[in-house]
């Protein structure tokens, strides 16, 4: 079962940058590995993840499947306003997975 | 009816020597589930174009002695103001020996705050990785950084 780990401040000065730490758990199945019967595993892995800051695109990113098992990705943004970030996350097989996480700007 | 079959060994034998002696024909191996370099200028034209990529502006943190290759942390960071005129664009990161040349594209804008991304990757060999970074002028920069990986991410593992 699908679950994400998201690391956003709860609070923060307007104005102040701030790191987000994401983490979906996820095989990453690299299509390149092969069974005992010789038969290549077909390839599952999350192509794209984004994050949205009260419903403007911040941070977007293309994954291959040289990005490791359970993708962790971080990145800044600029603590604007107080509201919602969304995370989306988006594969193969149609996996899908979103969350969420709100922040308090002062 | 040997005969033929005979004469083209020692053909064969014969131009094999002579191979051997000229000495100066390079190997060449099949090596399918591998990026080649040429996969890796390849992959980097698709997302510069024509546009001259300058070295410099960009850090690539990554251990440069990898025991495990099947995650290695990477931070990728770009020397930029990140105002509404100045930032960075995105960060794209490639490698030479892994099956597929590309690793990550990820998209960045002013309200990034600062240029800098973190993941974990895979790595199949010990290789050279390529960072470059897209201001929003248009000009690219990159680093690049040799790695050594002790246990690779096995591509041909069997499970």
């Amino acid at each position: 079962m699908a679950s994400a780990l998201i690391n956003v401040p709860a609070k923060a000065k307007r104005g102040d940058i701030i790191e987000i730490k994401t983490l979906m758990s996820h095989i990453m199945e690299t299509g390149y590995r092969r069974t005992a019967t010789g038969e290549l595993i077909p390839r599952d892995i999350i192509t794209s993840f984004t994050c949205r800051y009260n419903g403007v695109e911040i941070f977007r990113a293309d994954l291959f499947p040289a990005i490791a098992a359970n993708p962790f990705i971080t990145f800044f943004t600029v603590a604007a306003e107080s509201g919602k970030f969304d995370f989306d996350w988006i594969g193969d097989n149609g996996f899908t997975e979103s969350a969420s996480a709100s922040i308090a700007v002062e | 009816m040997r005969e033929p079959d005979i004469s083209t060994r020692r053909q064969f034998l014969g131009l094999a020597g002579g191979v051997a002696a000229l000495g100066a024909v390079p190997m060449v191996t099949l090596r399918p589930a591998e990026a080649t370099p040429a996969m890796l200028a390849t992959a980097i034209r698709s997302v510069v174009g024509t546009a001259m990529v300058r070295t410099g502006k960009v850090k690539l943190d990554i251990p440069p002695l990898v025991e495990n290759g099947n995650t290695v942390p990477m931070t990728v960071s770009v020397l930029s103001p990140m105002t509404a005129e100045d930032y960075v664009k995105s960060i794209h990161v490639f490698n030479e020996k892994n099956p597929q040349p590309n690793i990550g594209n990820f998209y960045l804008g002013p309200r990034a705050g600062r240029g800098q991304i973190s993941t974990r990757i895979r790595l199949a060999d010990s290789q050279k990785i390529v960072a470059i970074a897209q201001l929003s002028d248009g000009s690219f920069w990159s680093a690049s950084v040799d790695v050594v990986v002790t246990l690779a991410a096995c591509t041909d593992e069997v499970i």
